[in-house]
């Protein structure tokens, strides 16, 4: 049984179905990195796991638990053990760096004010950015903006980390330091389920990669049987695209 | 003309007189002040209450959109009269005054809500996901997220709606309130000069707006300024 389970999901923007029957698990202290073209519902899978999206069909388990997003309590409980990154930093513009990443866990889960910027404090030095506690969002570049949403989601202390591109909106001189800082996460231990498309990337951190095409997962398998050995057509002629250039 | 003023002015601004204004003054500061503060009151309810999701609300969401549009679209003259006239049907005596002040806040609830709603929907669709992914309320996320990002939106345009309102307080005369309006009718029917009564009624209006601007101008400095930049 895998930590997080996925069996058979189907979503769907109104009638256009997004997602397709996409089965993947994901075990404790696992990196797993979901890759495909623009469209293939890496992003939406994610969406509909922090129930941003409701499903039609199919089952998330959490320990073989499974989540019923048409419940409240269930999505509530779902959201206290993933924490997501998205690819546009998000942050909450009328806060500091040190207010984005206290706010949850002091107002939503009532944990004491005082032990809370603590750990913010820590986990904002650990992504470079101790310098950085009173800057407003737009004070800071792209990268600093998504490193402080790094710090944010750890600062909620999820089981499992969902990172939805987290480096496609950034000049590429600073996709380095927030890779940099996904490296230490990984380091830790900490269970990701990673959406890029930084190919060198997921190849170094992922146990697992799954290429997604048309909502549907194609194929899934160590690093090295995606990149060097793919065994789907579709997969081969994605990473051939992709690797040319 | 301004002889004429001059010679008037004793006259005019006697005992009997400055009381009248007075009143006038008071009648009109009370219908708006009631109407700015419970239509920003009840019309920020009512976006909250629009902006609801989910079936469990849909009533009081229907309910919400219909009272905001058909108090946008009726004249405030209509909805005057309508006041007066329920209230008559209904048969609940009540001053006439206050059927003036139910009427004023209905139709301020209605633009307010309207300009709160346009305000919410300016912050942008990622930062509601983000807060609602961190497991927050729809009340917290409003509190906490969304509307400090809407101030920079709601408020001028609620303040220059404010302003636009203490004018239309004066068709409040129509069902016999006494405001400043109408003191100045009744003044210039007396025999004073037009230019002394209603140069008196400008200057009493101007003192109600002006500090108006004011507080909205502070408020707009508090909420939603543009933070000092440090680098």
């Amino acid at each position: 049984m895998h930590h997080l389970e996925i069996e058979r999901l189907s979503a769907a923007y109104g009638k256009q179905p997004v997602l397709q029957d996409v089965s993947l698990g994901v075990d404790k202290g696992e990196i797993v990195s979901l890759i495909g073209p623009s469209g293939s519902g890496k992003s939406t899978l994610l969406r509909v796991l922090v129930g941003l999206l409701p499903p039609s069909a199919g089952a998330v388990k959490l320990d073989g638990q499974s989540i019923d997003y048409k419940s409240r309590p269930h999505v509530k409980a779902a959201r206290d053990r993933f924490a997501i990154v998205f690819q546009q930093y998000n942050l909450f513009q009328n806060m500091t760096a040190l207010g984005n990443v206290t706010v949850a866990p002091i107002k939503v889960k009532g944990r004491p004010t005082r032990e809370v910027e603590a750990e913010a404090r820590a986990l904002l030095a650990k992504v470079g950015l101790a310098e950085k506690l009173n800057a407003y969002p737009d004070q800071l570049s792209g990268g600093q903006q998504q490193r402080v949403a790094i710090a944010r989601a750890l600062a909620l202390r999820p089981e499992i980390l969902l990172l939805d591109e987290v480096t496609s909106a950034l000049d590429p001189e600073l996709v380095g330091e927030v890779l940099d800082a996904i490296r230490l996460l990984a380091a830790d231990g900490m269970t990701m389920f990673i959406v890029s498309h930084e190919m060198g990337f997921v190849r170094e951190v992922s146990a697992r990669v799954a290429f997604m095409a048309d909502g549907r997962v194609v194929e899934v398998g160590p690093p090295r049987q995606i990149f060097d050995r793919p065994e789907e057509a579709r997969t081969r002629e994605f990473v051939s695209r992709i690797l040319r250039h | 003309m301004l002889a004429r003023m001059i010679e008037e002015a004793p006259a005019f601004f006697g005992y009997y007189n400055l009381i009248f204004l007075f009143q006038a003054l008071l009648g009109t500061f009370l219908l708006s002040a009631v109407g700015c503060v419970v239509g920003g009151l009840a019309g920020f309810g009512l976006a909250v209450v629009r902006r609801t999701e989910g079936p469990r609300l849909l009533p009081a969401r229907l309910i919400a959109l219909l009272f905001i549009e058909a108090f946008r679209r009726i004249p405030f003259l209509v909805t005057l009269m309508l006041t007066f006239f329920v209230f008559q049907f209904a048969d609940i005596d009540l001053p006439l005054f206050w059927v003036a002040v139910v009427s004023v806040c209905l139709i301020a609830s209605a633009f307010i809500a309207e300009i709160v709603r346009s305000g919410l929907d300016s912050v942008h669709r990622n930062q509601w996901d983000t807060a609602a992914a961190m497991n927050m309320g729809y009340l917290m996320m409003l509190r906490l997220v969304i509307v400090p990002q809407a101030w920079k939106v709601i408020l001028p345009p609620a303040f220059s709606f404010f302003i636009l309102f203490i004018k239309d307080t004066a068709l409040a005369s129509q069902i016999g309130v006494m405001e400043l309006t109408y003191a100045g009718k009744v003044l210039n029917n007396k025999g004073f000069s037009a230019g002394l009564v209603f140069g008196s009624i400008l200057l009493l209006y101007f003192a109600l707006s002006y500090p108006l601007t004011r507080l909205g101008a502070w408020m707009e400095a508090r909420l939603a300024s543009s933070r000092d930049r440090k680098t």
